[in-house]
């Protein structure tokens, strides 16, 4: 065989390092032949094997009484009752999107989609977190459309309801956009199936679209180096998606699945045959031979290693016995899917790949998989980090709004209407969101909502980052991104189940980008302890450079809650004229980070404000309870935007006004828009309040009224040390309220996202009402 | 009432309209495309999703499955026939029903609820729609913009087949001609809409309206039923 190398050994063309070649040759007491080492190469990249993050992710907890499956397989699955189970994996597809928005994002879909059905699960709705540079930036533009309709133009395509998710826009993401997908799956736990080649003289079967060659080396090429000048070169190796293809493939997978007649089921992504062929023996302690010639193609003249390697989409590899192969080939065949033996189970242990009477390659399973090589990164802290306050701390004076003389009322219709914290209207509206009539809740709102048919449960789901506090701390980014994921599940009244992630990071060779990727380990192990969530799988996305930077440390949570009884959700939007709006939880100190921050600056000497976990931890237990005991008419986590912008994203989606009071201390934006965690702004009737006072007390909550819902705008009237009454004494002339019309709110918050992509803002849809 | 839901490959809403179907109190069942026989049933659902893949252009290869034919004789003998978004492709690039619809003036797929107004509510796909109650049904297509040239509308109108048409506040989604959102053909036992009644059939789920489509149909078979068994006690 031949490989197109440029000069140097070919090794180092394929991205192996000569301590790595000198690692395979332990592995196989021989020098590697060239298809063998480009075998090595793809499973061996940062994206197959987790070479630089494996010894980290170990420190996950990762167990729990429902777990079903967790890290290793294709997606972590938790059993829910009545005898089903949800399955549910976050992945990201960053490189490709860069390269090729639209392919990128649909493959994206794709991949993530396989890997939930290949569990047994029928894919039951996707969320899509999306990071961007500028908005204004021409680049952007064109990535943020494409991406958009990739994600649509597949989800939509497979039937797939598309729920919910995340888009941020900042400058460290300008030329390394990040495509995170989560994908949920239900599955009957009977159907549980895993990937893995159990039972020599079993047969693989090859299913799905044909072999060519696009994608090949996408796994080492693509997902495993920093961007350059020169990316737009990889450009062949972008898979290129077909959703109807894929929507075949998952009613006939789901069709084997239900019928028995497979032994074990794995999605061939990154790295082709060779990963499915691979992964699957080192799980079942086999090994299989694979007969390249039987493998479908749809090119000609494909070398061996393309085949082996080729990162063609919608393919799949069944492991089946003898006596059942006529059935399977039965449903393959019904669904007009290609399908064919390519191998055998053996019990050798070994991956051998042979043409005719040729034996191409040799290489232990093992070797390839559960013991490629591990690398232990140095790790070291840049030179200059803030901490965030110890919880309790005193508030600084120095960040408050009068000071600044700007009026709050105008910047909370500045922060309702940017491009972070407007409508995503225009994008969900590119999405199915209801397809699978299952959709409760999605689109606008912190958690997406999926009622079980035939049953009273609802699983809830949601996705967050706190990017912007990891660049000050990636340890409290990744442990506060966990606590607002899991808290946007609690406030809909749902249990929070587990936790999946995709950690997006820099290089891992540099150390200083290894120390926030092992930082965020530690925040997000730490988080998942004190809130007692196993983390069931994840995906660690390194590389994510471009010759201007890194990205801000992404840690992207996935978290899935479980609503025993559908009529006691809890929705986000004011619901009744009349109704007490209460704080649970108080503000703490530190803007950094803030979306606030973003829009005014920030004193130079600010932080990031601290999570106590315990506290978290209450405040999750206190809403599914309240919840329960209907004590809540709405809730609304506060996160970006702080207290005023969640007060005002009630309004905006209810068309109810409201009338509050708030304290303010010396630095009142921290108090109006803040982002301190383990804070919920909710609603009930004035009956329940003493019942509510209760139980937050009794879960150790600081609770107070801030006044009631009704009227046609929003009044937040600022009372104490730092109201203007005080700040005029200092010379600052500001308004002594916000006080707004909520259609004004709902204008900037609808107009927030096609003003910025420079589209008519005007034509931004309507339907944004309750539901 | 049996209804028979259609999957070709690529249908993605089958499911839903199976379940919708059998809210409304109708035996349902799903029927093969590549199998020409409906099984018995009173009302054939052409479902929404991407038959083919819509590859070369939505609706145009589904109508060449071998069910079509059964579909197509059906429809003549006046049995009833439901197409729903990519279903209304298929019917229009079958001609069962008149019109074309090309893709959405944004250029987008397009999700979202829109509200319709009932046109008639003496037909079996509206007559349990109490008067003027309108429809709360989500889109989601991205080629749902009804087209005909416009003295054809005019004839469409004269003859009272518009069914449903996009109404405010939410409007047209899609820059269908005169806010067309469904429509019957000839005899007025064909109806294709783009809208989902079936994704909008519990309240639970943001609207049960779309449970008043098959609820008329069930009780339109039903009152055919009892009127066919006078008509033989007769």
């Amino acid at each position: 065989m031949t490989i197109a190398t440029p000069a140097g050994p070919l090794h180092r063309a394929l991205g192996l390092t000569d301590a790595e070649l000198a690692a395979i040759h332990e592995r196989l007491g021989r020098d590697p032949n060239d298809l063998e080492l480009a075998m090595f190469s793809v499973m061996w990249s940062e994206h197959c094997s987790y070479k630089s993050s494996k010894p980290l992710l170990g420190t996950l907890p990762t167990t729990g009484e429902d777990v079903v499956a967790g890290p290793g397989e294709n997606a972590g699955v938790i059993a829910i009752g009545d005898g089903l189970a949800v399955a549910f994996k976050l992945e990201s597809h960053n490189h490709p999107s860069a390269v090729e928005p639209y392919q990128g994002a649909a493959t994206g879909v794709g991949g993530i989609l396989r890997d939930i059905f290949t569990m047994g699960a029928r894919p039951i709705a996707v969320l899509d977190a999306l990071k961007f540079g500028d908005p204004s930036a021409p680049r952007t533009r064109h990535l943020v459309r494409g991406v958009v309709r990739g994600v649509g133009g597949y989800g939509n395509c497979v039937g797939v309801p598309t729920v919910g998710g995340e888009l941020v826009f900042d400058a460290s993401y300008a030329e390394n956009p990040l495509v995170n997908v989560m994908a949920i799956g239900l599955l009957e736990e009977r159907h549980l199936t895993r990937a893995a080649a159990p039972g020599p003289g079993n047969l693989a079967v090859l299913y799905g679209s044909t072999t060519g060659r696009d994608g090949i080396g996408g796994a080492s090429v693509l997902a495993s180096a920093s961007f350059d000048e020169a990316s737009a070169a990889k450009r062949p190796t972008v898979q290129v998606g077909d959703p109807f293809a894929e929507k075949l493939l998952i009613e006939a997978s789901l069709e084997l699945i239900g019928g028995g007649l497979v032994e074990g089921l794995q999605d061939l992504g990154a790295a082709g045959i060779t990963c499915a062929v691979s992964e699957t023996a080192d799980r079942a302690g086999t090994g299989i031979v694979v007969d390249l010639d039987a493998v479908p193609r749809r090119e000609t003249g494909m070398a061996p290693f393309e085949v082996m390697i080729s990162e063609s989409q919608e393919r799949m590899l069944a492991i089946v016995r003898p006596e059942r192969l006529a059935a399977v080939l039965e449903v393959c065949g019904r669904w007009a899917i290609p399908a064919a033996v390519i191998g055998r189970v053996t019990d050798d242990g070994l991956i051998r790949v042979v043409s005719g009477e040729e034996e191409l390659a040799r290489i232990p399973a093992a070797a390839l998989t559960s013991e490629a090589i591990v690398h232990h990164r140095l790790s070291s802290p840049p030179a200059r980090t803030r901490s965030a306050p110890a919880p309790g701390a005193p508030e600084e004076p120095g960040d408050g709004l009068p000071e600044r003389g700007m009026d709050p009322g105008a910047v909370l219709i500045a922060l309702i209407g940017s491009a972070n914290l407007g409508s995503r209207a225009w994008v969900t509206t590119q999405y199915d969101e209801t397809v699978g009539s299952d959709t409760v809740e999605a689109g606008e709102r912190s958690a997406a909502v999926l009622r079980i048919k035939g049953t009273t449960k609802a699983l809830v789901a949601a996705t967050d980052a706190q990017a912007q506090v990891a660049v000050h701390d990636p340890y409290l980014g990744a442990a506060l991104a966990v606590a607002e994921c899991a808290r946007n599940v609690a406030v809909t009244g749902a249990r929070p189940l587990g936790v999946t992630n995709c950690l997006n990071f820099g290089n891992p060779e540099r150390p200083e980008a290894f120390w926030r990727f092992a930082e965020s380990v530690r925040g997000l192990g730490d988080a998942c302890r004190a809130l007692g969530l196993p983390v069931t799988g994840g995906n660690v996305s390194f590389y994510n450079e471009s010759p201007v930077g890194a990205i801000a440390p992404t840690a992207q949570i996935g978290v899935v809650g479980l609503l025993d009884d559908i009529g006691l959700r809890v929705g986000p939007a004011f619901r009744a004229a009349g109704d007490l709006a209460v704080l649970v939880g108080e503000a703490g100190p530190g803007l950094a980070g803030s979306a606030y921050a973003a829009l005014a600056g920030l004193a130079s000497d600010d932080r990031p404000p601290s999570l106590d976990l315990g506290r978290e931890a209450a405040l999750q237990r206190f809403l599914v309870t309240a919840a329960r005991e209907r004590l809540l008419a709405s809730a609304q986590d506060v996160s970006g935007g702080g207290l005023a912008v969640a007060a005002a994203e009630c309004a905006a989606w209810s068309g109810l006004g409201a009338r509050l009071q708030l304290r303010v201390g010396m630095a009142p934006a921290v108090d109006l828009f803040g982002e301190s965690p383990s804070r919920v702004l909710v609603t009930a009737a004035p009956d329940d309040w003493e019942r509510l006072a209760g139980l937050a007390a009794a879960h150790g909550l600081p609770v107070r009224r801030l006044g009631t819902v009704g009227g046609d705008r929003l009044v937040i009237e600022l009372v104490g040390d730092g109201a203007t009454g005080a700040a005029e004494g200092r010379g600052a002339g500001v308004a002594d309220a916000v006080d707004v019309a909520v259609a004004d709110l709902h204008h900037a918050w609808r107009s927030a996202l096609p003003r910025a992509l420079g589209e008519d803002a005007d034509a931004a849809p309507l339907a944004v009402e309750e539901r | 009432m049996r209804v028979g839901v259609v999957v070709f490959p690529g249908s993605n809403c089958d499911r839903d309209a199976l379940h919708a179907a059998r809210l409304a109190g109708a035996e349902s069942e799903l029927l093969w495309h590549e199998t020409p026989d409906l099984g018995g049933a009173d009302l054939v659902v052409l479902p929404g999703g991407f038959a083919y893949g819509d590859y070369l252009r939505a609706g145009v290869l589904a109508r060449f499955s071998p069910i079509m034919g059964a579909v197509r004789d059906h429809a003549a003998r006046g049995g009833l026939v439901l197409g729903i978004c990519n279903g209304f492709q298929v019917l229009a690039e079958a001609g069962l029903v008149p019109g074309a619809l090309l893709r959405n003036a944004s250029l987008r797929f397009e999700h979202r609820w829109v509200r319709l107004s009932v046109e008639r509510r003496d037909t079996p796909f509206t007559s349990a729609i109490p008067a003027g109650r309108e429809l709360r049904l989500p889109v989601a297509h991205g080629e749902g913009n009804y087209f005909l040239p416009d003295h054809e509308l005019d004839v469409l109108e004269a003859r009272d087949r518009v069914l449903f048409r996009y109404a405010p506040p939410e409007g047209n989604p899609n820059g269908s001609a005169r806010d067309i959102a469904g429509v019957l053909d000839a005899g007025g036992r064909v109806c294709g809409l783009m809208p989902h009644p079936e994704r909008a059939a519990e309240a639970i789920l943001g609207s049960d309206d779309g449970l008043l489509v098959f609820r008329s149909l069930v009780e339109s078979a039903a009152a055919a039923t009892s009127a066919r068994a006078a008509a033989v006690v007769a």
